[in-house]
């Protein structure tokens, strides 16, 4: 019975908990609250981008296209038409995992940078139209948004966003480590391994690459959709090309193929940019120099790299 | 009509030209390295920013340009030496990360050297529009096309008739073997990142007469230019000018007949339908799957 608690998965998921449920005690103002929130956020979309890059080994530059329909459908349905906010955030995610399966068999058959312009290109049109169909999303000046509500009881305060951002992320951290160690994770592997060695003993690599692309992008509308009712306000940018070139980096910078490594890389780069805001011009610079030295230094990611410095360390 | 038709034509073959040369550009480092330069349209932005302020500085035109193709060649030698090079056994991802950080780092700089207003250029030779065939084309259009046929006939003689030229396509065919013959690998490596970086620059100094230039422009460039690479055949230097060119084409004809809100769009709506059909670009090489 021990035994299987402390199996690295179930430490890993106890540990994250723990965090989540203690980091309150530390957080001393709404700014460091809404920082942990976006920290939650974006960690979630990253744990299911990171299936798709990490594990199936297959890029995405377009997945803030996803994340953009789903804020935007969720706004624009509960602002202007006044759906419940939890059914919008449901339809939603049909909608783009829908579309995110119909656009997965043919943007899937293409390799490596191949495929990253044809989902840099998918995202790039997704945002091109948010931006100019002004009628329905307010445009480039972007459209306040209704908060959210369930049953009359409207999530407001910065403190209950918190808690709704913290069991996302642990709802997808669980759901990520169980399907990495489910068969459908071992032939993700093997897709990432070698896809024709993969095909040749029975995976069918199609299948299981066209499945994480949904499951990655119904991650996304539905941080999307929440996202969106948190701040209340809705721009096309948080569907472009830069926000989804940010959210590889989460990845690859906290560590490919390790879901903690998602969640560190999302802590990192969500965190840096308010914590250098001091430096003001300098921001950037600082930001990009950052960026360098740790994929210099640590070329695996942070949490993979130091876990095989603390290994070597333990020989 | 008709008259619209040819002014539509240059407008698209000059910004296709751009991007066809940050495309070359692209092509170039990819071909050494497997590396995606994401810091390419950072070198155009360079090369319109440079001579803008050598040239507030008070030098005369011709020098602030060759200085700036300098200043920026020395920036791409600086990112292979001092960023790429320093990676060992790092993934492919793991470089081009690398680059998007380095571009990142050259918009900072950029943005405390110079500043983050937009500037332009005066035109090479003057103003007077040329009229053709009913469509009014400025003189800097016919710079922008001339020098980039220039530029595309000397990397042509370049690598077909130089021994440098020839040892950097025998690296892009096969790295170990072209070690084995004698080929400095890392030489070509840092050449690589050196001539992208000044193709980068030329094209930068060429467009900003005709659109003006500022810390950021290099953004939506260096999408285009991986664009034009990618939808000509990634590391196929024909291929990259073809796709530049179409690219602009595409834009200026969607600007002009359909809606110039949807010129961006429409461009990537037919990259996107190239590729379902010819998955390694127009004249990319077929690949085949090693297991």
């Amino acid at each position: 019975m021990m035994r299987a608690f402390l199996t690295p998965r179930f430490a890993g998921m106890l540990a994250l908990a723990v965090i989540i449920a203690l980091l309150p005690a530390l957080l001393q103002n709404n700014f460091q609250y809404d920082i942990a929130i976006r920290v939650a956020f974006n960690a979630t979309v990253v744990i299911g981008l990171n299936l798709l890059i990490g594990y199936t080994g297959q890029i995405s530059l377009g997945h803030a296209g996803f994340l953009g329909l789903g804020a935007y459908f969720s706004a624009i349905t509960v602002t202007n038409f006044g759906w419940p906010p939890l059914v919008a955030l449901i339809v939603a995610a049909l909608i783009v995992g829908t579309l995110a399966f119909v656009v997965a068999r043919p943007i899937l058959r293409l390799k490596g940078h191949y495929l990253a312009m044809a989902t840099l290109g998918l995202g790039i049109i997704i945002a091109i139209i948010l931006n100019q169909e002004s009628w329905l999303t307010g445009g480039p000046d972007g459209m306040s948004v209704a908060p959210f509500s369930i049953g009359g009881y409207e999530l407001y305060t910065q403190k209950q966003w918190y808690w709704v951002a913290g069991a996302i992320l642990l709802f997808a951290t669980w759901l990520s480590l169980n399907i990495i160690d489910s068969p459908v994770g071992r032939a993700l592997r093997a897709v990432h391994g070698s896809e024709v060695a993969a095909e040749v003993v029975g995976v069918d690599t199609t299948r299981f690459k066209v499945l994480v692309f949904v499951i990655s992008a119904v991650f996304a509308s539905v941080v999307g959709s929440l996202h969106a009712h948190y701040v209340m306000f809705l721009s096309p940018i948080d569907a472009g090309f830069f926000h989804s070139v940010e959210l590889v980096i989460m990845v690859v910078l906290g560590g490919m193929a390790s879901t903690f490594g998602a969640i560190v890389g999302a802590a990192i780069l969500t965190s840096l940019p308010q914590v250098l805001t001091f430096l003001e011009d300098y921001e950037h610079m600082i930001f990009g120099l950052i960026m360098m030295l740790v994929m210099i230094f640590l070329p695996k990611g942070i949490v993979p790299s130091l876990q095989g410095l603390l290994k070597r360390e333990a020989k | 009509m008709l008259g619209e038709f040819i002014q539509y034509l240059f407008s698209g073959l000059t910004n296709g030209a751009i991007y066809a040369l940050v495309g070359l550009g692209f092509a170039l480092i990819y071909n050494a390295s497997h590396v995606i330069n994401f810091a390419q349209g950072e070198f155009v932005m360079l090369g319109g920013m440079n001579t803008v302020f050598l040239m507030a500085a008070g030098l005369p035109m011709p020098v602030a340009i060759m200085l700036a193709v300098v200043i920026t060649a020395v920036v791409g030698l600086a990112l292979e030496k001092l960023a790429v090079e320093r990676t060992k056994n790092a993934s492919v991802v793991t470089l081009i990360i690398i680059t998007i950080g380095a571009a990142i780092f050259i918009r900072g700089v950029a943005q405390v050297v110079f500043d983050k207003s937009f500037h332009t250029l005066p035109p090479f030779s003057g103003n007077t529009p040329i009229n053709v065939l009913g469509a009014t084309i400025t003189p800097q259009t016919l710079w922008v096309l001339g020098i980039t046929v220039v530029i595309v006939g000397a990397l042509q003689w370049f690598f077909n008739h130089t021994l440098l030229g020839k040892a950097v396509l025998a690296t892009s065919h096969n790295p170990l073997a072209a070690k084995l013959v004698g080929v400095n690998v890392q030489f070509i490596l840092l050449l690589s990142f050196g001539l992208s970086a000044a193709l980068g620059a030329i094209g930068g100094v060429l467009i900003t007469p005709i659109s003006p230039t500022n810390f950021e422009v290099g953004i939506m460039l260096g999408v285009k230019g991986f664009s034009a690479a990618i939808l000509g055949g990634l590391g196929s230097g024909f291929g990259a000018i073809a796709g530049g060119l179409l690219l602009g084409l595409i834009e200026a004809y969607t600007a002009g007949y359909i809606s110039s809100n949807y010129k961006d769009a429409m461009a990537f709506v037919v990259i996107l339908l190239v590729l379902f059909f010819m998955p390694s670009g127009l004249f990319g090489k077929r690949g085949t799957d090693r297991v």
